[in-house]
């Protein structure tokens, strides 16, 4: 994995979606080997966040930077650092989950079928790689796309509700994949309802409607 | 990033097809409409081999451009609604990339399909076969002018909801100079004369829409994914 030492931060940003506010001057950063829970009810803008990072959404006010440069001098670039899994799976319907990431995963970096079977191994999604995705049931898919997320071996993870629709056996997985991610120095956001993100140095946001 | 712009214009061609394939009801609803729409007109006018003859480039251009825009409509909508549209752009490529490989993966589909197609159609209306490789490269050029058109359209359409009939009112007045130039290239074909001038604008228009339509419809995907 790329680790930098520089983080990623956000300054001051206001987005509205038609007539609401949605965020209100939010600022935060994230460095190298951090962790930011963000928190907060529905339709606080957890997701808008998210998608600021990720740079899909241009704020009306303020500034996302990574690595000391505003994302938006350079978006592709800073986005071939993330690693982004949506609330939506993002898997098509009719390839199988390893097609899934062979295609996700083969756009960013050359990778191996025994790379990515070893991913879909960590996150529990080997039994069903050869499944097409519309036969999986929504935690095989969510197991499926973290997978797509620990293939892309970006310094950045960018997590919303990485833990819907897994067991219980599944949040362990998740949660352990997402500490040594941080452990390792790379850096996450995850938006997560439960407080599962257990690391000690995580960071919590809260953010309100 | 180890993967080259070209290398990712390949990857995302490999997966269009792949999955038109496992879906190829997709690939074979605008050939069957493309076929019929060309069949009922000599049902509706008269089936005398002259009459056939003199209407075949209009209802060989009129079929292939509705039936492209059939196609067209699920370029973007399909990866929009299940989350792999964001993926795509997130995988560090320019968005201009990504529509070019997409609009590529679409003409591949749907116009060499109906370039293919086009000469047993035009066998039907009584078109002389002599004509056929002339009617197949005006098609050629035409088909992939109108994919560059209607990836414009599917990327303004993309967020709609109801976006078939916005995304026609959009491409069908676009479409016009390419109906035009194409039916006359089609008609100078099948009466023996030279269809170099309309092949030729044909042409132009698709160097043009092949340059220009990338930023456009990248500018459009970005605004409606907003």
């Amino acid at each position: 994995m790329k680790t930098t030492s520089t983080s990623l931060s956000v300054d001051g940003v206001h987005v509205w979606r038609g007539d609401r506010h949605v965020l209100r001057g939010l600022s935060f950063s994230v460095g190298s080997g951090q962790l930011l829970h963000v928190v907060g009810s529905n339709g606080a803008g957890k997701t808008t966040l998210l998608r600021v990072v990720c740079g899909l959404i241009a704020p009306e006010e303020g500034q996302v930077m990574w690595e000391g440069s505003n994302i938006r001098s350079d978006r592709s670039a800073y986005q071939s650092n993330i690693a982004f899994a949506a609330h939506e799976a993002a898997l098509k319907a009719d390839l199988t989950a390893l097609e899934n990431l062979r295609f996700a995963v083969g756009l960013r970096r050359t990778v191996s079928v025994d790379e990515l079977m070893a991913s879909m191994r960590r996150t529990g999604a080997e039994g069903y790689a050869d499944l097409p995705a519309r036969a999986l049931s929504a935690g095989q898919k969510r197991r499926v796309a973290m997978a797509r997320v620990l293939a892309c071996d970006a310094p950045l993870w960018l997590l919303d509700e990485p833990f819907s629709n897994l067991d219980s056996a599944g949040v362990e997985v998740i949660s352990a994949l997402i500490d040594e991610h941080v452990r390792r120095g790379g850096s996450a956001v995850v938006v997560a309802h439960h407080g599962l993100v257990r690391r000690a140095g995580a960071t919590q946001l809260a953010l309100d409607e | 990033m180890n993967v080259s712009t070209a290398g990712a214009v390949q990857i995302i061609i490999r997966r269009e097809l792949r999955l038109s394939f496992r879906r190829p009801d997709q690939l074979i609803q605008p050939l069957m409409f493309f076929l019929i729409v060309t069949t009922l007109f000599p049902l509706a006018l008269s089936p005398q081999l002259s009459v056939l003859r003199d209407i075949a480039p209009g209802v060989l251009w009129v079929g292939a451009l509705l039936s492209s825009l059939l196609a067209v409509e699920g370029m973007f909508r399909a990866d929009a609604d299940d989350g792999t549209l964001e993926q795509l752009v997130l995988s560090g490529h320019s968005l201009t990339v990504i529509v070019i490989a997409k609009t590529c993966a679409h003409w591949l589909l749907s116009g060499v399909a109906l370039v293919l197609v086009a000469p047993v159609m035009a066998a039907a209306l009584s078109v002389p076969a002599e004509s056929f490789w002339l009617i197949m490269a005006s098609l050629a050029l035409g088909t992939l002018t109108l994919s560059w058109l209607g990836a414009i359209g599917a990327a303004l359409t993309v967020g709609l909801k109801r976006g078939s009939v916005m995304l026609s009112l959009i491409v069908l007045p676009l479409a016009m100079p390419l109906l035009i130039f194409g039916a006359s290239a089609t008609d100078r074909a099948i009466h023996g004369d030279s269809a170099a001038g309309p092949l030729y604008l044909l042409g132009a228009l698709c160097l043009f829409t092949s340059t220009l339509a990338p930023f456009a419809a990248s500018a459009a995907l970005r605004i409606t994914m907003e």
